[in-house]
């Protein structure tokens, strides 16, 4: 298999057949926190994007050029939550001072992000999956590609079914859960569609 | 020794995380698939939420203010490694199935919660049976859960199969979870309705929005707190005399019990 293959390969597995969300379980609080509408979910989508890639490249180099040299990979777990918060807020400032527009529509999700366990997550199998810095970065950001179109479509279904006639107890997250349930059951369809 | 005991309660049963907070989704939904790695999990979490509460309290004076919640993050991540390596070292299956949801005990809204809400306001002691008690929470939710979906996915409870059943493979598959999750979320919420019809009160339905208190206060939204008084050392003793008086007599309650 050559190196273009696998990396498209990589993309597409995680962001249909391993999804972040309706499999793997990863980045739950914004995905049934911000789906009221499609307008916020987009922008949160957009923010996990942002902050997967930048985190997913920072977080492989640290662990190929700091902690290999100094036999500490031991403190992986350590390193990599304090470098994704870390570049959160980072980024947010970066962002309020250079790009204002760009801060005004992502700002509000940015700090939500810094504790979706989602971004820890993608750094940590990218160490588990021995991902050279390229395929770190593409698995990054098919991972956040693969919960925009989560939020999105969940975003979407929220919208149509919003005035529907749902008995009181199932009202709220339990209507939510369910179809995120029957979305998981559709992604599951994707298995199997390729092999690593 | 009273507060030990209610504390313990608090956890188990008023403030349950699973069942009333409704906190820790993402493992509570991925490691469910059989009731001993419910216990698995719980049993991990229990154990870091008692030492990282137990560290935050004994150092809740030391640590500024605006830069608590990076300590806080470091003490849980150090835990976290060591829990991790241990279970790597003696219980390799376990490790094995519960994956690197072990690590992501980092990023569990529980325990950032518990140091937010509770360690770095209070003594060493109720601290740590208040970790106790919250883990042992979540312990019995994951459990529950665990029993439930590996009975109608696998029909087996804690690996002994039971006869003349046919099991539905979906509910050991990611969108059980879900399923299982929404139903017994509406089965609470009924509850809550329930009780508040019976008492003439307005009921408080686990809705959505709720979630996102989670990542965004108890988590620590923000890295650096700007907001915080700056470098105030001790910040909890200028701020709240009052609860420092209050706290001083259940120490020496807890004391002379013991």
């Amino acid at each position: 298999m050559s190196d273009a293959t696998k990396i498209i390969l990589i993309a597409i597995s995680a962001a249909l057949v391993n999804n972040v969300v309706l499999s793997q379980f990863l980045g739950l609080c914004p995905f049934l926190g911000v789906s009221k509408n499609m307008k916020s979910a987009g922008g949160m989508g957009v923010a996990v994007i942002f902050v997967i890639a930048i985190s997913s490249a920072v977080a492989n180099l640290i662990y190929q050029f700091i902690l290999i040299p100094l036999n500490i990979e031991y403190l992986q777990t350590i390193v990599f939550i304090l470098v994704i918060a870390a570049l959160v807020q980072f980024v947010e400032m970066f962002l309020k001072k250079v790009i204002p527009s760009l801060h005004k529509t992502l700002g509000v999700y940015l700090p939500l992000i810094t504790t979706n366990c989602a971004v820890l997550g993608v750094a940590l199998n990218n160490v588990t999956d021995n991902y050279n810095f390229l395929e770190s970065v593409v698995n990054g950001v098919g991972t956040a590609v693969g919960f925009t179109i989560a939020i999105v479509i969940l975003a979407g279904i929220r919208e149509k079914t919003e005035d529907n006639d749902i008995p009181l107890p199932f009202q709220g997250t339990p209507i939510v859960l369910l179809t995120a349930g029957l979305m998981a059951i559709a992604f599951m369809g994707f298995s199997g569609l390729i092999r690593l | 020794m009273n507060q030990a005991v209610e504390r313990i309660k608090n956890g188990l049963v008023t403030e349950n995380p699973t069942f009333v907070q409704i906190l820790g989704m993402c493992p509570t939904l991925a490691v469910t698939t059989s009731a001993i790695n419910g216990i698995g999990m719980g049993l991990s979490t229990t154990v870091i939420l008692i030492m990282s509460n137990l560290m935050i309290a004994a150092l809740r004076n030391v640590i500024p203010n605006r830069v608590r919640i990076p300590a806080y993050i470091v003490i849980v991540a150090s835990f976290v490694t060591i829990v991790d390596f241990l279970l790597q070292a003696y219980l390799p299956g376990l490790s094995e199935s519960l994956g690197s949801y072990i690590k992501l005990i980092v990023v569990n809204c529980i325990i950032l919660g518990r140091a937010e809400a509770y360690a770095s306001k209070n003594k060493v002691l109720p601290s740590v049976f208040d970790g106790l008690g919250m883990g042992l929470g979540f312990t019995v939710g994951l459990t529950s859960i665990g029993i439930v979906r590996e009975i109608l996915g696998a029909g087996t409870i804690f690996g002994v199969t039971i006869p003349y059943y046919k099991p539905i493979g979906i509910f050991v598959l990611a969108p059980g979870a879900f399923i299982v999750l929404a139903f017994l979320i509406a089965v609470l919420n009924a509850g809550r309705l329930r009780k508040a019809k019976a008492e003439g009160t307005e009921a408080k339905l686990c809705r959505t929005e709720d979630c996102l208190h989670c990542s965004n206060a108890s988590c620590g939204g923000r890295f650096i707190d700007f907001e915080a008084p700056e470098g105030v050392i001790g910040q909890t003793a200028v701020k709240k005399p009052e609860k420092k008086v209050e706290e001083k007599n259940e120490e020496q309650e807890v004391r002379t019990d013991e």
